[in-house]
């Protein structure tokens, strides 16, 4: 027994049973979280494995982008957990047969391969095409396959991708009449003269001469 | 000497069948230790250095009662937040509310794994470094979104909605810049990415080997989009409305008290270092000393020096600038920086494949 069969054991263990608890969580951010949980489990096997890439981009993606977005969605939701759990043994059976039939499909697929021959080795030196041996990456050889043989694919995924987000920032580039937004760029630009006159004054105003008929007036009444 | 201790410990749990096991799990756990114990130091001192750093700009004293100079201060703090009652509100979820912190401290320390301070210093030497740095930082707004739901109140929910919607805008604008910088590296391994630096093909190399040559300047639209995103990622001033100090008060970690909401506290500051020594080996050479006669200094000083003023740059800039409005910051991440880094992706994408190309 060394590190990576106590770790399996681990991953594989922490895996299960937060996967069964993804289905049997009765709070349904609880059972997201679960699901998260399950993806990092199994990012940990693909490490196992020598897949380092790809349990990379598990957590990256899955766990990092996808969840978060689901996350978001459930915890909005207002689910009542009485009304989801209504009618349950009553399709139960119904449930339990079609739970029967994918795992034996999935039990004819898999065991077809399933301890027939050596479990599978990844190499640790290959010999590339000069006949000289190499230390093997096995991100590099995905890499590799991902831009020769599977360009096009790959591309086109990388393409729709992108235009899904210019999409997502261009749909918030409308302008409505009646807002009342305020454009950021045009406050940065806006300058203390637009905002604030300054007259220019004498700075001592000379006395105004006294008007002789106001005097008048004032006077007057002493008279 | 660390063969020595290494064999040394070998042999000391060797002997039945977990010999396999223990000792390399324990040595491992040594290996974090070593990493972990002075980056916690460095990110209590980072509160202390931020509060008198922040004094000598306004110019008044910072704390200077505890210890000479206020050298205590940070210590003080701990106890006093130790010492604190922690407070569950009734209706809070139980086990994620406690899970919340944890979750956000975590990936921030997590991440040091693949950080090189040397040439072969690195508790791991992965070949996919940056790639495990955006995965493992990409799991920080989890702890933000389940402390904000598990508190069960709305302050702390729209706080959590705000702050996780920050972090993951800000994401996609670094992750474009990390693939410009692993476009020019031509590998994502950190130690490459830093050893790649000390070229300077440019200027017919003249600059050779001294700061000119590092990546700051070929791609200085990108290390300023970058710097710009780190700090807005790390809610950071002056994008630090995640708090919301005006219309929500205090944002996620609103009903934490005592070491829950102190651990917020330390996961921003740990990720305010992972995010300039990121800076520091991606745009500003890593370890490598700027003149080439500087050779004598230790790379781990240089990096720490480099990153130490990245940090202080954090620091300055919360002292400067006014704080932004939420639509003025989500703006200037989807509608600027991620332009600004696609486009630069395809300058730097055709610049590679032209004559000028400085990066062989």
């Amino acid at each position: 027994m060394d590190v990576k069969t106590g770790f399996f054991y681990m991953f594989a263990l922490v895996m299960l049973f937060s996967a069964f608890r993804v289905i049997t969580a009765r709070n349904p951010v609880h059972a997201v979280l679960f699901l998260m949980l399950t993806f990092s489990q199994a990012a940990g096997v693909w490490l196992l494995l020598k897949a380092e890439f790809l349990a990379i981009a598990l957590v990256l993606v899955y766990l990092g982008a996808v969840m978060v977005l689901f996350l978001f969605v459930v915890m909005m939701l207002d689910i009542h957990i009485d009304s989801l759990r209504q009618g349950f043994w009553r399709h139960l059976p119904l449930a339990l047969g079609i739970g029967g039939l994918i795992s034996l499909e999935m039990a004819m697929v898999l065991f077809g391969g399933f301890r027939t021959g050596d479990a599978p080795v990844v190499p640790e030196t290959v010999a590339n095409a000069a006949g000289q041996v190499v230390q093997y990456s096995n991100t590099k050889a995905l890499g590799t396959l991902l831009y020769t043989h599977y360009l096009y694919p790959i591309e086109i995924a990388a393409v729709l991708l992108l235009i899904a987000m210019v999409t997502a920032i261009a749909l918030t580039l409308r302008e409505r009449k009646d807002s009342k937004k305020i454009d950021p760029s045009m406050q940065v630009r806006v300058r203390a003269s637009d905002r604030l006159e300054l007259i220019k004054l004498a700075p001592t105003q000379a006395p105004q001469p006294v008007e002789p008929e106001a005097e008048a007036t004032t006077e007057e009444p002493k008279k | 000497m660390i063969d020595a201790f290494y064999n040394g410990g070998l042999h000391l749990f060797s002997g039945g069948w977990w010999t396999g096991v223990t000792w390399p799990v324990v040595w491992n756990l040594i290996k974090i230790v070593v990493v972990l114990l002075p980056l916690m130091g460095a990110v209590a001192y980072l509160t202390l250095w931020e509060r008198k750093l922040l004094g000598f700009m306004q110019v008044r004293h910072g704390p200077n009662r505890t210890g000479p100079w206020g050298l205590l201060q940070p210590i003080a703090d701990a106890v006093k937040l130790l010492t604190k009652e922690i407070i569950r509100p009734t209706a809070a979820s139980k086990g994620l509310f406690f899970l919340g912190p944890l979750m956000a401290i975590m990936p921030a320390l997590a991440a040091w794994v693949v950080i090189p301070f040397g040439p072969d210093m690195a508790l791991a030497n992965v070949n996919a470094g940056l790639l495990l740095v955006m995965a493992i930082t990409s799991i920080e707004v989890y702890g933000v979104i389940i402390a904000g739901w598990a508190s069960n109140s709305k302050y702390a929910f729209l706080g959590a909605l705000r702050a996780s919607a920050q972090m993951v805008s800000y994401e996609i604008a670094m992750g474009f810049c990390f693939l410009v910088v692993l476009m020019v590296s031509g590998s994502m391994n950190m130690t490459d990415i830093v050893m790649g630096q000390s070229k300077g093909v440019a200027f017919g190399g003249v600059f050779a080997e001294t700061f000119v040559a590092w990546n700051w300047l070929p791609l200085l639209p990108i290390f300023v989009v970058y710097l710009i995103s780190g700090v807005a990622e790390t809610n950071r001033h002056p994008f630090d409305v995640v708090e919301g100090e005006a219309e929500i008060v205090a944002g996620h970690m609103v009903e934490y008290s005592g070491m829950g909401f102190a651990t917020f506290f330390l996961a921003e500051y740990a990720s305010m270092w992972l995010v300039s020594i990121l800076a520091v080996i991606m745009f500003l050479g890593g370890w490598l000393p700027p003149f080439a006669f500087l050779d004598f200094i230790p790379g781990w000083i240089w990096l720490g020096i480099k990153t130490f003023v990245v940090v202080s740059m954090f620091i300055w800039i919360r002292a400067t600038f006014p704080r932004f409005r939420y639509d003025q910051i989500m703006r200037l991440g989807w509608k600027i920086f991620i332009p600004v880094t696609l486009v630069w992706l395809i300058v730097v994408g055709i610049w590679m494949h032209s004559p000028w190309n400085i990066w062989h």
